[in-house]
């Protein structure tokens, strides 16, 4: 037999992980974003249960200001796997007017986002958070752990993380300790879309160029869905042929100016462009080391 | 990019995505302490190999303003938390990807600090490879030899000296090849290892991906060309086939299967299975997948097992073939590196995860420690953080297992605080620890042969003369009884007992007399070592002997010494 191709290793890896969440954790939940790394995520949770039906629910942290196209995503391919979906939003912080420019990106992103989170997660009663985060998005998430250790107010303290060796992983809390598992940790952007190609998934259709109304601003492509998204004197949209590298709000998520209409096109493109994928996403760029702060605080 | 254009996607595009999707990958780990350029050294790798963002790469550039202006700090692209950033070190293990057109790696990036040996161990236990950077001004030092026994213990075949900063020796041969000629003598005691030294300057480039015209007199690939051609995958493939059966698949009344991952060795349908600890033996229906039945699978699949017969199989059971079944006991020996900042303490329980199962386990006692500086065994009451010692572990039920000489998988486990629920100690299994109650399943009642005991001893017999030196003696028993070694250290002795001892396969050191001096006798007669002259140093003489030992193929290369715990 030829050896195991590095997607099929990754493969194999993640269906461990998830696993041995499935058999350790009282009660598991998968997070899902809507995004291309949560559709391999669910992918991977099908294999790992297969003949059987994937044993936890999803949760999705509805902000609010998700694109249109992904809410529909979400509600058709979720009820075609046959998944259990639960929402969460903050409606309290988007009745008091939760906007990243009324409020500030770190306000409005810590209220939807973040907090959002924390609640959905003890709402559920959920001790172990599946998301579909990689280690190569961003520098501080190269140390992350596969398994992730929360204290009881979800914060994330770097100093005080589980050594991981080999594949024996921890899952061992206390009640009100939760763990995130991240069983795409080793996967790479690049290895994200190969894997999407070889197993032919459905994913959002933003990801795929087309002709779509942008504010254009500079290098900057921002997306009109909300109608709060303010405008510059005289500034109009204009169609724009481009596409979301990574799905967010829409008002904080930038779209990039490309051809790239079909998967292949798209691993084209992301061998010859060199821009990391999170560079577009505005949030990221409050502050040095910004991500870092927001995962100590328990966002994602 | 004009909005006109539109990418034809072509067919050797997609033969190319094919390619891409089969290539293999490669684990590695890196050691080296912050001076030795390991950083830089990473840097280079990604930014060569195209695995740096330009918005990552500028961030990097804006940050380093600040420490020292001017040209890209390759090291700034590896250094992750803030804190780290401030001190100027990485103090955890940080993961890293890059690709080639050949392979795809995965590198756990480690520091080389004395306190953080912990952060070695676990860059190193999911690694195939190290790469053990070496300054070339510096030569050989401790820590060097730290990482090397490091590797050694997690079972890393593969070891790639880089001797870095070439570029400030003015690419001198003469430094690189005495800085090989010492790291192979002192390599020389780990049998497990093959080394490949390469000369290289990091911040220069040179042989870091292709080859220097600065050092014409290197002949050897680049570290990335070695990188991208040794061998991957071997060991758990050529190992027998284990199952920790992770959950048990109960759909409906039809179907019952056994999810869990091939950590070695393969299988296909209809072979016959045993099942541990239960002993119960079938055999393999079906192999099932997400993707349809498979006919066969291989190390590192996870799939779905359906049995032949109805048998009672549970998380945390092993399905081996009975070809080669896994020990089974609850009295082990093992090799401890202690993670955290409680000390071990003797007598206390704590929490076991042997594969996917757990048990209670209690600290029996700690055989020794061993010093990472010396390698020499220390009395130890404890273990402190960082520290790695030889104990004997017993478990609340047995567990099946292997050494991890043996197999990685099955061969190791983790301790975790009762109370912290921390993982304090990173566990590596070397043998049951009573010989009595080690029982291998459904052996055969055949005669025990000499070719048997080889089999488990790893050694044929020997008599050692020793010229009247009876500490040595003494302490050379020590080594190898904790090598795993069966050896009988004596003053003096009848011939024919130690012909019966030599006979079956058993080590007899002799102290003798001073007049008689050094010689070596075996089952195929007097072996020559005229031109070994015993060094005055018990310590040195030690490993003196044992390697003569390995020479004469008398200590078999497949017994890796980590079956003691360390040296």
């Amino acid at each position: 037999m030829s050896p195991l191709s590095h997607l099929r290793q990754l493969e194999a890896e993640s269906i461990h992980i998830m696993r041995e969440v499935a058999a350790e954790c009282q009660r598991p939940v998968l997070l899902y974003s809507i995004g291309k790394d949560s559709s391999v995520l669910l992918r991977v949770a099908q294999k790992a249960f297969h003949p059987g039906a994937v044993p936890f629910p999803l949760l999705h942290v509805d902000t609010g200001y998700k694109f249109r196209e992904m809410i529909e995503f979400r509600d058709r391919y979720t009820a075609q796997l046959g998944l259990k979906l639960i929402v969460h939003t903050n409606r309290a912080a988007l009745e008091s007017g939760a906007t990243p420019f009324g409020w500030g990106t770190q306000r409005c992103c810590g209220a939807l986002k973040t907090t959002a989170l924390l609640d959905g997660l003890r709402n559920g009663g959920f001790d172990a958070a599946i998301g579909g985060a990689r280690r190569d998005e961003e520098r501080s998430r190269a140390k992350e752990r596969v398994f992730s250790f929360r204290d009881a107010r979800g914060q994330w303290d770097p100093r005080n993380q589980r050594p991981e060796l080999w594949n024996v992983f921890n899952t061992r809390i206390e009640a009100g300790e939760s763990l995130r598992v991240f069983p795409l940790s080793n996967w790479t952007e690049l290895d994200v879309w190969q894997y999407i190609h070889a197993e032919n998934i459905p994913i959002v259709p933003l990801y795929f160029a087309k002709l779509r109304p942008m504010l254009v601003r500079g290098d900057a492509l921002l997306p009109v869905e909300q109608s709060f998204v303010p405008r510059l004197p005289g500034e109009q949209p204009q169609m724009v042929m481009c596409r979301m590298r990574s799905l967010g709000c829409s008002p904080c998520t930038g779209a990039i100016r490309s051809e790239a209409d079909t998967v292949p096109r798209i691993i084209e493109e992301l061998i010859s462009v060199r821009r990391s994928e999170r560079q577009n996403r505005i949030i990221d760029h409050d502050q040095d080391g910004s991500m870092e702060i927001k995962k100590q605080e328990g966002y994602f | 990019m004009s909005a006109a254009t539109v990418l034809p996607v072509s067919e050797s595009f997609e033969e190319f995505l094919q390619q891409e999707q089969s290539k293999d990958l490669l684990r590695f780990t890196t050691a080296g302490s912050v001076d030795d350029g390991k950083s830089t050294l990473i840097g280079r790798l990604l930014y060569d190999s195209r695995s740096v963002y330009d918005d990552q790469l500028e961030s990097v550039t804006k940050a380093s303003a600040g420490r020292n202006a001017g040209a890209i700090d390759f090291s700034l692209l590896t250094d992750g938390l803030r804190a780290e950033r401030e001190q100027g070190i990485t103090i955890d293990v940080a993961y890293r990807y890059f690709a080639t057109p050949r392979r795809k790696f995965i590198i756990a990036d480690t520091p080389g600090h004395e306190q953080y040996t912990r952060n070695m161990v676990t860059g190193a236990s999911t690694a195939e490879l190290a790469i053990v950077l070496v300054d070339a001004r510096k030569g050989l030092l401790p820590q060097s030899r730290r990482h090397a026994y490091i590797a050694s213990l997690l079972g890393l075949a593969h070891v790639v000296i880089a001797v870095n900063k070439m570029d400030l020796v003015g690419y001198d041969r003469a430094t690189f090849a005495r800085t090989e000629a010492d790291f192979r003598r002192f390599l020389s005691r780990f049998q497990s290892i093959e080394p490949y030294f390469v000369p290289i300057s990091a911040l220069a480039g040179d042989n870091v991906v292709t080859r220097s015209g600065n050092m014409p007199w290197f002949h050897g690939p680049s570290l990335l060309e070695y990188l991208e051609r040794v061998p991957t995958g071997r060991r758990a493939q050529n190992s027998s086939f284990r199952f920790p059966v992770q959950r048990v698949v109960r759909p409906n009344q039809e179907f019952r299967g056994y999810a869990g991952t091939l950590v070695s060795g393969r299988i296909a349908v209809g072979d016959a299975v045993v099942i541990s600890p239960s002993g119960r033996r079938t055999a393999v229906a079906s192999i099932t997948t997400f993707d349809g039945d498979l006919q066969q699978a291989q190390a590192g699949e996870a799939v779905t097992l359906t049995l032949a017969d109805e048998v009672d199989v549970v998380r945390g059971d092993t399905i081996s073939t009975p070809d080669d079944l896994p020990l089974s006991s609850n009295s082990i020996n093992a090799t401890l590196v202690w993670l955290n900042g409680t000390p071990a303490q003797v007598k206390r329980r704590y929490r076991l995860k042997h594969a996917t199962r757990q048990e209670w386990a209690e600290l029996k006692y700690i055989r020794h420690r061993v010093n990472i500086n010396s390698l020499d065994h220390e009395h130890a009451n404890t273990l402190e953080m960082n520290e790695i010692g030889s104990v004997h572990i017993e478990t609340a039920r047995p567990l099946a297992f292997d050494t991890y000489a043996k197999n990685r998988a099955t061969g190791s486990f983790i301790l975790i605080d009762e109370v912290t629920n921390a993982t304090v100690a990173a566990g590596l299994i070397s043998g049951a620890a009573n010989e009595g109650r080690e029982l291998r399943q459904m052996s055969a009642p055949e005669p025990v042969t000499l070719a048997d005991r080889i089999a488990r001893q790893h050694h044929t017999g020997a008599i050692v003369h020793l010229g009247g030196r009876l500490q040595l003696a003494l302490r050379l028993e020590r080594h190898l009884f904790d090598r795993g070694c069966t050896v009988f250290a004596f003053e003096s002795q009848t011939e024919e007992v130690t012909r019966a001892l030599l006979g079956a396969g058993v080590l007899v050191l002799l102290a003798g007399e001073p007049r008689l001096g050094f010689s070596i006798e075996t089952t195929s007669g007097e072996q020559d070592v005229r031109d070994t002259e015993l060094p005055s140093s018990d310590t040195e003489a030690i490993y003196a002997v044992e390697e003569l030992l390995n020479r004469l193929q008398l200590l078999s290369p497949g017994s890796d010494w980590t079956d003691s715990g360390g040296i």
